[in-house]
């Protein structure tokens, strides 16, 4: 037989590094989004430091720290800079959104977990799997880089809002002839950087400079192609899922077969594909505008800033929210439908009762993905949008309610008059589902036009989208992370500091994040640099500072997970095939799982979720029907 | 492993003769991995369709805006040669259909003919849309700084004017291999004079639609003669045959992707101010 085609990979560099295996590439994602999950947690805590202590929060940093005194800039004087404070919730969002819970979810579980659960050997295209993770990596460049260039990182927010993130100095490309007459004629134009002989290099990131704020400058060019690649690697990952689910799955695993897990990773694969175009052509549409000087997002009349002004235009900065929002609503889902699907199966494996209700499990999800394709105008409310439109996308955002609201009471039914075992799994999973009830609320205040009319871009969004993305997505990534860590790595993770760190993080991520409900009734706007600077405010900055030290501990706290984490991986207690007794596919092979995945085969005969099956020997039936003994030694009858 | 698929094998009747060498590891036979590879291609084009879908969003909220301007805009584009490529795109679709058939039927020279005949068709396309880009260069319609919407409409009025009354052969031929008179630029007075015309800067956004769809999609054709070089080298080597020729196949679904957004560009583009008179 011929296998020189498919050989195991051999040495090193092809096994851990340029592999196609989808696992490696499952756990290089995993250790990429640690390292940036790191960066975007401290980014965050500069956000809480400027609020806390406006204008203070250097020196009392500096008290602590005085080794830092010499890499603050003079110009500062003993303060953050608003443009350096700009950049750093810009980044934040950027890096925690598009590198951290998007890599993590789709990236490293997806890659992981998709082959495994549904008896595959491999993804359908390995290749492009590995070229999914690497395109990544001119990401990693242009956003690490950008906080080295003139003026920092991009600064006008993660939505990237034209005129403020797509006007150049320039919005004309200065023709050599042309230059001198222009200056000539309209004197209020500083002389143009070109006159002092710069280098090429130079003088086209003069031309990238913003004459709105220095940090949506270059930075915000750099910004731009980091997202771009970073959309070109989620846009590989969803043709392989969605190839790879309806493709390769084992005999007997139907799509009603399916661990829910694999249907969230489905579905989100299929929101990706649908979504993320629309966004990519954006960004280049708005990366055109920046570097070669089209006006897609300009007005007609152009824009003056002080003594700056852009050329004429033509064009409409509405038409990049409409385009965004196509794409970044959906987003949302994408960030919590994976993680609903993997809460699901650890609830199962802990609880050890059927999933209540599997079907319409499968079809709130398709239900809140299609109706997430038709709300992205309740992101637009206050940006001119016709009372009549609005109506709509309002009544359709109410509706996802329903699907959702299906979902909540599902797992609360299955956990109803079950015996749960409480690991740091099943902890985090309980978390993801009370805290996505709160997230959930507080979305049909924002959903609702004059509500939102209110409280919009206040800290009450702030609270609303951490309530949906840290404290359901990431307690829903640290469950997942506890659940299937002895299948990534052969180990399990110390369950007492699982719980510790569970325990801290749910209490200080509350304190950090329920006060900003408050926060945002009382008026606290998001996004501003100094909220002391309005009287109404000033009851308020206790809780700011309430919130603020929450946030410093919670930051804190998530060095225990890491410590645990990574201890784990070399020196946590050995966990055989099937650590949880759970019936779906992947814990019928070695952990972890050699080349090729299963030693057979498996033949699937039932679904993923039959607990309490009192027939059955071990009171359950594995999708395969192989009882404890049978998984343990790896024989197949 | 050896073992194993051994044992795989027997259930799927593969054992007689072994795997085909194209059948990677991670399939059970030809017939899922062609399927998998075609149904990667679907969804790839499904993600294309919606990133040209972002343009021509844009598109349609420019031209529901500006639609004379756009119109007049459009009246500037050269339908003949539109109309030309257009038809050299639908033949590269043809030719391309015949490799894929080729290499269903087995026939190894046919299937480089064929490919050979797409490419070189491919390459006509492009070289068309740069004599008209070198139009559009000469007469200041390229949407940068020197952009003059007034002086490509006097150009174009003279063009007018000199063509009238020649044969159509002649006037096609003079399209590539035309004289050259030399135009006086338009001063720099004039063209900042331009800027202010709001008439212009529609214009100018139809321009800047027509070279960002325009340019994309011809690097969607630059694109796909790198994947017809790689098809057309393992096809050399007589690696398709009737039981496995899903490259080309999947070449073919993209070569015909590309062709279909031609085929909505060109009406949208070209003939949108048809009815104002081209002369071309």
């Amino acid at each position: 037989m011929n296998h020189d085609s498919h050989p195991a990979p051999g040495n090193f560099l092809t096994k851990y590094v340029f592999s196609g295996d989808h696992k490696i590439i499952g756990i290089q994602f995993l250790f990429s989004g640690l390292l940036f999950w790191i960066l975007g947690g401290l980014l965050a805590l500069g956000v809480r430091l400027q609020l806390g202590w406006p204008n203070q929060a250097l020196n009392e940093l500096l008290k602590w720290f005085p080794s830092l005194a010499d890499s603050i800039p003079a110009s500062w004087g003993s303060r953050i800079s608003p443009e350096f404070y700009t950049m750093l919730f810009t980044m934040h969002a950027t890096v925690m959104i598009f590198f951290v819970v998007v890599p993590w979810l789709g990236g490293a579980f997806g890659n992981y977990l998709i082959p495994l659960m549904i008896g595959a050997k491999d993804m359908a295209f390995p290749k492009l799997n590995m070229l999914s993770y690497w395109v990544l990596w001119p990401a990693f460049f242009f956003l690490l880089a950008s906080f080295f260039v003139d003026g920092g990182a991009a600064g006008s927010g993660w939505t990237a809002y034209p005129t403020l993130s797509s006007a150049t100095q320039n919005a004309d490309i200065p023709d050599p002839g042309l230059d001198a007459a222009a200056k000539a004629t309209t004197p209020t134009n500083p002389p143009s950087p070109t006159s002092m002989e710069p280098g090429l290099w130079e003088r086209i990131k003069n031309r990238w400079n913003s004459p709105a704020a220095g940090q949506s400058g270059q930075g915000q060019v750099y910004w731009l192609l980091a997202l771009i690649f970073s959309g070109t690697s989620s846009m590989m990952g969803s043709v392989n899922y969605i190839t790879t689910i309806l493709n390769c799955r084992a005999p007997g695993m139907t799509l009603m077969r399916m661990p829910l897990t694999v249907w969230g990773m489905f579905v989100t694969a299929i929101l990706q594909s649908l979504a993320l175009p629309v966004l990519t052509v954006a960004l280049i549409m708005q990366f055109l505008d920046r570097t070669v000087g089209t006006v897609f997002f300009l007005p007609p009349a152009g824009l003056a800033f002080g003594n700056w002004q852009t050329g004429t235009g033509g064009g409409q900065p509405l038409l990049w929210q409409h385009l965004f929002w196509f794409y970044s609503h959906p987003a949302v889902y994408i960030m919590i439908l994976p993680a609903m699907g993997m809460v699901s199966d650890v609830l199962v494996a802990f609880c050890r009762k059927p999933l209540f209700g599997y079907k319409p499990m499968v079809f709130s999800m398709i239900g809140i993905a299609g109706l997430g394709f038709i709300v992205w105008g309740h992101h637009m409310f206050q940006s001119g949008m016709d009372p009549r439109l609005g109506t709509g996308f309002m009544a359709a955002t109410v509706l996802i309610a329903v699907p959702s609201a299906v979902k909540i009471f599902n797992w609360l039914a299955t956990i109803w008059g079950s015996r749960i075992r409480f690991t740091s799994a099943s902890l985090n999973a309980l978390a993801f589902i009370s805290m996505f009830i709160i997230g959930g609320l507080s979305g049909i205040y924002m959903a609702s036009t004059p509500v939102d009319i209110y409280i919009h871009d206040t800290y009450f969004i702030v609270a609303h989208i951490h309530y949906v993305l840290f404290l359901s997505s990431m307690f829903g990534i640290y469950a997942g992370i506890h659940f299937w860590f002895p299948k990534m790595f052969g180990r399990t993770m110390n369950d007492s500091l699982g719980k510790v760190h569970f325990f801290l993080t749910f209490l200080l991520a509350n304190g950090t994040f329920f006060p900003m409900h408050i926060l945002g009734i009382r008026g606290h706007p998001r996004r501003y640099y100094d909220p002391t600077i309005f009287d109404w405010l000033a009851s308020v900055q206790p809780l700011n500072q309430f919130v603020s030290i929450c946030a410093i501990l919670l930051g804190l706290v998530q060095v225990i997970f890491l410590a645990n984490f990574l201890f784990s991986i070399f020196f946590g207690p050995k966990s055989g095939r099937n650590p949880w007794e759970a019936n779906t596919l992947e814990w019928e092979t070695p952990s972890p799982p050699g080349h090729g995945n299963f030693e057979t085969t498996p033949i699937v005969l039932h679904g993923p979720y039959e607990y309490a099956v009192t027939t059955a020997i071990n009171g359950r039936f594995s999708q395969t029907g192989l009882n404890r003994d049978q998984i343990q030694q790896g024989n197949h009858p | 492993m050896s073992a194993t698929n051994t044992h795989k094998d027997t259930t799927q009747g593969h054992d007689t003769h072994g795997h085909h060498p194209a059948l990677a590891h991670h399939f059970v036979s030809l017939e899922q991995q062609h399927e998998a590879n075609i149904l990667g291609m679907w969804v790839f084009l499904v993600t294309e369709v919606l990133f040209f879908g972002g343009m021509f969003t844009a598109y349609a909220v420019y031209r529901f805006k500006f639609n004379t301007m756009f119109q007049e805009a459009s009246n500037q584009l050269d339908i003949t040669l539109g109309c030309l490529n257009t038809v050299v795109l639908i033949l590269s679709s043809l030719t391309m259909a015949m490799a894929v058939r080729s290499a269903q039927m087995g026939k190894a020279k046919p299937i480089l003919g064929y490919l050979a005949a797409t490419a070189v068709l491919g390459f006509a396309f492009l070289g068309v849309k740069y004599f008209e880009w070198k139009h559009d260069f000469e007469v200041h319609l390229i949407p940068r700084a020197d952009f003059c919407w007034d002086y490509a409409k006097e150009r174009r009025v003279e063009a007018d004017h000199h063509e009238k009354g020649k044969p159509f052969v002649t006037k096609v031929l003079g399209k590539f291999i035309g004289h050259h008179e030399e135009h006086a630029p338009p001063t720099t007075d004039r063209i900042l004079a331009d800027k202010k015309n709001p008439e212009s800067q529609q214009a100018r956004m139809f321009f800047v639609l027509y070279f960002a769809m325009t340019g994309v999609h011809a690097i969607h054709m630059l694109v796909g003669f790198g994947l017809i070089a790689a098809v057309a080298f393992w096809a050399s080597k007589g690696t398709y045959g009737p039981d496995y020729y899903t490259p080309v196949e999947v070449l073919g679904l993209y070569w015909h992707f590309v062709d279909i957004v031609w085929i909505f560009l060109f009406p949208l583009l070209y003939l949108l101010g048809a009815h104002l008179g081209a002369g071309h």
